[in-house]
């Protein structure tokens, strides 16, 4: 196999990486600003629910997590999911843990008097969150937020514990049948150029929000 | 008219009662200034009134509209949430610390609430601000955002912002005491002028100076009651009561 089939091969395999990452991110951020409600809820069984909910994700290992969301339907009904479904709810739902702690750590971190401005002048509770709290929350968490995303960019290769064909899958496939080190060589490569993208997302991100402090 | 009557009021956090037995009537074009020691229930009186704390018994009205009344229980009942925002609309706060949204510009912290809350139209909501701000002296600040503002600045936008509401009534939680010495004079101003206009306010403050100009009527809280209430020079110039006397010889020491 030549380099140039290698790099091809990978290539395609980082295109299914990347369908993981920003699936994960479109399921898991508006998620965990749920599970963030759920974790500051009035209710206490909810809370309660919640806090073992983000204990568990945050307390295992990933890979783990990929394997019970994919192995465990099959052994109990005899029928499993999908790998590539099961990879994204698996992802999902650890990576929401995580960014509800970021989401709850932002909202509890808003001065009171944001509050009882938006009270006084007559703005309805949906309104002062979604007019003055979650903006504010945004620029504040974005950092955090970034930390995540990019560690969910390296996160995607676990997805070969259940044989999803993205990149690191195939780098090692190919690597024991070639009995060549190079495929993890350029996985690396490639890993690497896709979170400088990211990070240059991100920051752009963060200087559009900088207009204000 | 009453545009405010507050009846009875009692507000306990845990076993503390910042409130006993509280009552204060304010008329129409009145401007009346609450003084008195920290701790002496005046910022709760302003958080009772405005409604960021809930009171545990009495009566509050606004315009002769219940808001809060007596329970058969003896607690306070408060009206429907429809009926409290009407209610809302009376009144406006003016805080220590300004509160201004910092993520919007000067003209937006001014105009989003009367059009998103009171359903004003845009045009109509940004006249009203641009006049206000021109008399404020801040028509060049109208797209700053507040952190690019000095405190005294970001304080009249914060009036201008309770003003475009269209209030009948205008509350100031010590509106200078976050401000420098030298910022001071700027905001204060901007109250007396509005005093002129017979704008309904009632003015929590500690500038006993600035209360004698403006106020017509002064009272004195101490322990969770108005311990002396009476014109400025009676209860600033000739206090009867001696906590009161106490008060202000502090102050001038």
């Amino acid at each position: 196999m030549t380099f140039l089939t290698m790099v091809t091969q990978l290539a395609n395999g980082l295109l299914v990486s990347v369908e993981i990452f920003v699936l994960t991110l479109i399921g898991s951020l508006p998620l965990g600003l749920l599970v963030a409600f759920g974790r500051m809820s009035k209710c206490k069984p909810l809370r309660l629910i919640i806090q073992v909910y983000i204990s568990i994700m945050r307390g295992t290992p990933l890979m783990l997590q990929l394997m019970v969301v994919y192995f465990l339907p099959a052994t109990l009904f005899g029928a499993g999911l999908p790998r590539f479904a099961a990879v994204i709810i698996g992802m999902v739902l650890n990576y929401a843990a995580y960014f509800a702690e970021i989401y709850r750590g932002g909202i509890e971190s808003m001065p009171v008097g944001q509050y009882e401005a938006a009270a006084v002048l007559g703005y309805s509770k949906p309104q002062t969150f979604c007019k003055i709290i979650l903006p504010q929350v945004i620029k504040h968490i974005l950092p955090s937020v970034t930390n995540e995303v990019i560690t969910l960019v390296k996160d995607t290769s676990l997805a070969y514990v259940v044989s999803v064909m993205e990149m690191f899958t195939l780098a090692k496939k190919i690597a024991s049948s070639q009995t060549t080190l190079m495929p993890f060589v350029i996985a690396g490569v490639f890993y690497y150029i896709f979170n400088l993208v990211v990070a240059l997302i991100m920051d752009r991100c963060e200087k559009k929000l900088s207009y204000y402090r | 008219m009453k545009l405010l009557e507050m009846n009875h009021i009692k507000k306990s956090f845990g076993d503390n009662q910042v409130l006993k037995d509280f009552s204060l009537s304010v008329e129409k074009g009145e401007v009346v200034a609450i003084i008195g020691p920290s701790g002496g229930g005046k910022s709760t009186f302003l958080r009772c009134a405005t409604f960021l704390e809930t009171i545990d018994s009495g009566e509050i009205r606004y315009m002769g509209k219940p808001a809060a009344t007596t329970g058969a229980d003896g607690k306070a009942v408060y009206v429907s949430p429809a009926e409290m925002r009407e209610i809302r609309g009376y009144f406006g706060l003016v805080f220590q610390s300004f509160n201004l949204f910092p993520h919007y510009t000067v003209l937006k912290n001014i105009t989003d609430a009367p059009i998103s809350v009171q359903k004003r139209p845009r045009a109509e909501a940004e006249a009203t601000a641009r006049q206000l701000l021109a008399k404020m002296g801040l028509s060049d600040k109208e797209n700053a955002y507040p952190y690019q503002l000095s405190g005294g600045q970001q304080q009249r936008v914060s009036i201008v912002r309770a003003l475009a509401m269209h209030p009948e009534i205008l509350f100031f939680d010590e509106p200078t005491s976050a401000l420098d010495p030298e910022l001071t004079g700027e905001v204060l101003k901007v109250i007396r002028g509005l005093a002129d206009e017979h704008m309904t306010m009632v003015i929590v403050t500690h500038e006993i100076g600035f209360a004698h100009a403006v106020a017509d009527r002064v009272v004195f809280m101490d322990g969770g009651v108005i311990a002396e209430e009476g014109t400025p020079d009676e209860v600033l110039s000739h206090p009867k009561n001696e906590r009161t006397a106490a008060f202000l010889s502090r102050l001038t020491d």
